[in-house]
Formats: structure tokens, sequence, C-alpha cells
């Protein structure tokens, strides 16, 4: 069975791949929004901190012996105080002056991350073997699923909503919602407004992190595996809108099933394709799908 | 940004001492941009090598170039190296494989820069901020991925072997000596050029937009066209950078086009000191010079240092060498 002259299998492989790379973007840019809306940061440091994660479960595993599950949990921790340690020692000197600084220091912390990776570990790929539980494939009829993407997609779908609950449905989100529109008035009410803000900083840290160990197995883990995701998430995040959380999952998504699709039908196109939508909608609708316009 | 980029023009006096200081200012700038340019006149006969001074004053056009817009108009543009590339590629194919001559190969690389600078500007400006800088980051890397797979600029090995040709069928550029003297009048054509648009009535609106946007548009100001002209410029000046640099180490490739360079220059200017005139051009030369002196010494930790000056000069240098200089000189004064 063909789909536009493309085996079935084939077709559905890649969709599967565009949808894994999409839980990605979609882990990423959600950390992104949450960390730009209460410290008014652009996180380019997000993809190096993505990296770091993938990086200590592979040096868990060879070095140390810890398990793949063990490290979903130990990689967020640890990158998570990594991240504030970031905000109490550097960031915290940047809230009151133009958001470029925090990009551009972000950059500056991106580049020592990366330098200090590649120092030890050179720039050729690592691999991460996939955990035995999630070795093999499921025959769905019309495609073999690998059983570990469908696990990365599934839990970054869950951590996502678990994310979208957190901030939209629990008394913790209102507080952090709250503070991300007026800080002073949120402290003025008795909230420890710099602890949430270190804190934020921290999870957000922890996610891509997480994303990190869940990618490790899929792909070859590099020093510069971070900064070249970042710039694309930076394109799903103007191409979303930073303001609101399901429309930045679902923009993650869409735009990891869209590449995929290039790849199939046009395959040259699909490194840049992300881009040319985030031209093409900035020209339509320049706050992005779900932003609000200011 | 606004606290950050005081220059000696855009001070305003607000009393006789206040005029008296910037009137001095003027003078040891005045003094400083003479010995400045002195040592760059006699630098091939002290025994600087003429490759590293072409290689900084080509990054020091590029860095000036970026400033416009950054010091000058509060664009931050984080995809500059592209244009820079995208000149690069442009001036060495036409220069080795269609054999034009060296001045019409940097003419094309310039306005095919301005020209991407025009499609790019016109989709980065509909944002504002920080939006702008990822936007023009994310369009960057487009770019880079189209020299990655594109037939004529080599691919990973980029285009070597580009010949430096005769400047108007008469200059021998192979000849080092020479080749530095061009390369030093485009520099300080550029360098005038741009004081000349920031004194203009036009940079002067600039400014108005960069201290605040929203006031620009309620004078009256069609700012999006002012801030594209702005991007054009920079971006044509910045492709001027690429094609010299072109000629001059004979290769371009796609470290010329990748974000970590347009990463360099925004240290380059942030280092000399953002909205100042010299500043970019001490930033260019501190970076190369680091970088040159720094790599038989410490191989890939370089990274690591540059990183390092990234973190300090944002967490307490924002001013840079010649902002701070120029704070200092103002704080002597008013004592």
């Amino acid at each position: 069975m063909d789909i536009f002259g493309i085996p079935i299998q084939a077709f559905m492989g890649q969709l599967m791949l565009g949808l894994v790379n999409g839980s990605f973007y979609a882990m990423l840019s959600l950390g992104l929004a949450v960390i730009f809306g209460l410290l008014g940061i652009v996180n380019f440091a997000h993809g190096a901190l993505y990296m770091i994660g993938a990086y200590v479960a592979w040096i868990g595993m060879e070095k140390f012996g810890i398990n793949y599950w063990f490290s979903l949990l130990l990689a967020p921790l640890i990158v998570g105080a990594i991240g504030v340690v970031i905000e109490r020692t550097l960031l915290k000197h940047l809230y009151k002056i133009d958001p470029i600084y925090g990009l551009l220091l972000t950059f500056g912390l991106a580049l020592i991350a990366e330098g200090v990776f590649r120092d030890q570990f050179g720039v050729s790929g690592q691999s991460y073997a996939v955990p035995d539980a999630l070795a093999g494939a499921t025959n769905l009829g019309f495609m073999v699923l690998p059983n570990y993407r469908a696990w990365v997609v599934f839990a970054s779908l869950a951590v996502c909503l678990g994310t979208w609950f957190t901030i939209e449905r629990t008394r913790l989100g209102a507080y952090l919602r709250a503070g991300t529109e007026n800080p002073a008035l949120v402290q003025a009410f008795g909230i420890n407004v710099p602890v949430m803000v270190m804190l934020t900083y921290g999870a957000g840290a922890g996610l891509a992190a997480l994303a990190g160990v869940l990618a490790a197995p899929v792909i070859q883990i590099t020093p510069l595996m971070g900064s070249n995701l970042i710039i694309v998430v930076f394109a799903v995040v103007v191409i979303g809108g930073m303001g609101s959380i399901l429309g930045s999952i679902l923009t993650g998504l869409v735009l990891g099933l869209v590449e995929g699709l290039t790849k199939v039908f046009y395959p040259e196109a699909s490194s840049i394709v992300v881009f040319v939508i985030m031209a093409i909608v900035l020209m339509i609708r320049p706050a992005g799908l779900f932003g609000k316009e200011k | 940004m606004s606290t950050a980029t005081k220059t000696a023009a855009a001070a305003v006096p607000t009393s006789a001492a206040a005029a008296h200081a910037a009137a001095d200012l003027a003078k040891y700038s005045r003094i400083g941009l003479w010995i400045g340019f002195a040592i760059l006149l006699v630098a091939p006969f002290i025994g600087l090598y003429p490759v590293f001074m072409m290689t900084a004053l080509c990054f020091a056009i590029f860095a000036v170039a970026f400033n416009l817009l950054l010091g000058f108009t509060g664009l931050l543009s984080f995809g500059h190296a592209a244009f820079l590339g995208a000149a690069a590629y442009v001036t060495g194919w036409l220069v080795r494989s269609a054999h034009l001559s060296p001045e019409l190969g940097v003419l094309a690389g310039t306005v095919v820069a301005g020209l991407c600078g025009l499609v790019i500007g016109l989709i980065a400006i509909r944002r504002q901020g920080i939006y702008f800088a990822m936007v023009t980051l994310a369009m960057a890397q487009m770019i880079y991925f189209l020299f990655l797979q594109a037939p004529f600029t080599g691919g990973e090995d980029g285009l070597q072997g580009v010949p430096r040709g005769k400047l108007f069928g008469l200059l021998p550029l192979a000849d080092d000596r020479v080749m530095y003297y061009v390369v030093l009048a485009v520099f300080v054509a550029v360098f005038l050029f741009v004081i000349r648009i920031v004194h203009s009535p036009y940079g002067q609106v600039l400014k108005a937009i960069r201290e605040n946007e929203p006031r620009a548009v309620s004078l009256g100001y069609d700012v999006d066209r002012y801030k594209l002209l702005a991007f054009v410029l920079s971006t044509a000046l910045a492709g001027l950078a690429g094609s010299m640099k072109t000629l001059v180490v004979g290769f371009a490739t796609l470290t010329d086009a990748h974000w970590s360079l347009s990463g360099e220059v925004v240290l380059m200017t942030l280092l000399g000191g953002m909205g100042t005139f010299a500043g970019p051009v001490i930033g260019a030369f501190t970076i190369i010079g680091l970088q040159n002196f720094l790599a038989d010494q410490v191989g890939s930790w370089i990274n690591v240092i540059i990183g390092a000056i990234f973190v300090v000069c944002v967490v307490a240098f924002r001013r840079g060498f010649v902002g701070e200089l120029i704070a200092w000189q103002k704080r002597r004064k008013s004592r």
C-alpha cells in the first residue's frame, strides 16, 4: 500500500520520527515560554541544559551503571540545581535591564557548557542504549512501531500536560501566573517572588534535562546537539507565540510532524521548513498563532 | 539599553560645565582616533603580522556595521554572520569560478548581502525587541542550511583557493602590503560613513527609535521604514566585510555563516562599547587577537573563554571599554 507513491511503512516511520522531534520541540518551547513569562529572559542556554541532561544520563550509565529510569529522575534534579545556581548568581542581576542582556548572558553560558563538554568528550557522537523494557517494536498492522519512540511521545505528552495542569489548574500555578502579570503585587500579598522565580528557572532547566534524557537513546549525543535544536525551537516559539501553554505544545508537535512529512516528500527542504513557516506566519500574523497582540 | 549607550555625540549638554566636559571628551576622542589611525597606517612597518591585521580589520568593519544596528538603532540582530557569509560565498565564487575582477566581486557580494538583508529585514521588523533577535537568528540558520546544501558553496569544504587578482586591473593585491592598504582604506571609508549616518538627521531618528519607539511613532515617523533601511545598510556593510575577508584569506567556508560568528560580533560590539564609534573596532581587535593568540595554547577552551567574557561583560561591564572610558572621563570632570 502506498501513499502518494511512498510505501506506507516508510511514510508512517517518518511521521513517527517527526512526532518524536515534535515532542522535544514541545517540551523545550514550553520551558522557554514559562521562563520567559516569569523572568523576561529568553534562555539561550536551554539547548545546553538539554545537552547536559543527555550527557548526565550517558555518564551515569557508562561510569556509574545508573540505569535509564533512575536517570530520568536524576538528570532533571542535577540540571535543575545547576539552573538554580545560575539564577541566583547571574540571572538575578538582569531583571531590571533590557531583556536582550538575558539572551546574551545565557548565550555565553551555552558557549561555556559546550566548550567544556567538547573538551571532555570530543565532537563525535556518543550513543545510549534503549532500555531493555522498551527495546523492540510492536507490529500495528500498517506499521512497525519501535516501542521506545512510542514511549518518548507518550512521556513528553504526559509531562507537557502535567505542566499545563500545574500552571493553569493549581494554586501554585495561579501564583506563577499572577507573578507573570505583576510581580510587585504578588510580593505584596506575601508570596516570596524571588524564590518562586528561582524555582521556575530550576524547573525549566529540569524540563530541558528531562527532554535530553528522553532524547539520549534516539539521537547521537554531542556537545552541539543543544544549540542546533534551540534555534529551531526559537522559530517554533515565534510561530506559536509565547502567550499560551497549550498553544506551544500543539505548535511543537505539529511542526515536528510537518518536518517529518517534508522529509518524506522533499528531503532537501526538511532542515529549513520550520524557518520558512516562521517567515510566512510573521507576514500574516506577527504575534504568532497563539500570541496576543501587544 | 538606553543607559549603556551614551556616546560623546549623544551626550546632551545641560549646563556650561557639561558643555565644557563634552568638548573635552570630543577632543580626547579625536586624539584617540588619530593615534589609532596612525598605528593602523604604519602597522605593516612595525612588524604586525599583515594577514592578522587584515582579518582583524575585516571583522572591525563587520562590528562597526553591526553597531549601526545594535548601538544606534537598538536592534539586536542575532544572525549577522549569514550576511557576512553570503557575501563571502558570492565574492569567492565570482572571483574564483567566474573570473570576475576583485572590485566587481566585492561589489556583488555587498549588494547580495544587502538584498538578503532587505528580505530578512522585511520579515524580522514585524516583531520587536527580543523576538527580533530570535527571528534573525532563525532566518540566518536557514541561510546557513541553504549554503550547506547549495552546489556552489562546496559544502563542508567551502570555497578554497580564491585568488586576490588585481584591483581595477592595476594594483596587485597578491602583495600583502597592497592588500593591507586597500582593506584599511575600505575600513576607514566604512568607519567615516557610519559616523556620517549617525550624525545625519536620519541617524537622529534612529536614535529616537532606540530611546523610545512608541514616541517616535507618535511623532509621525514611519518607524518600520527607518528600521528596515538601517538593517539593509548594516547587512550590506557586513557583506562588504565578508567579501574583503574572502579576498584576504582566499577562502569562504560555512564558519563564516555560522551562528557562533553572529554571537562573536555581538561580543565584539559589547566588549568594545556599543553605541560608541571606536568601541566595535577595539572589540574586534581584542577578540580576533585573543583567538589568534590563544588558539595554540588552549585549543578547544577558546569557546569557554569567549563564553566567560560574554558573561562578565553582561553582568559587570555593559558599557564596554570605550563606554567605561567615557563614563570615567565624565565622572572626573563632574568632580
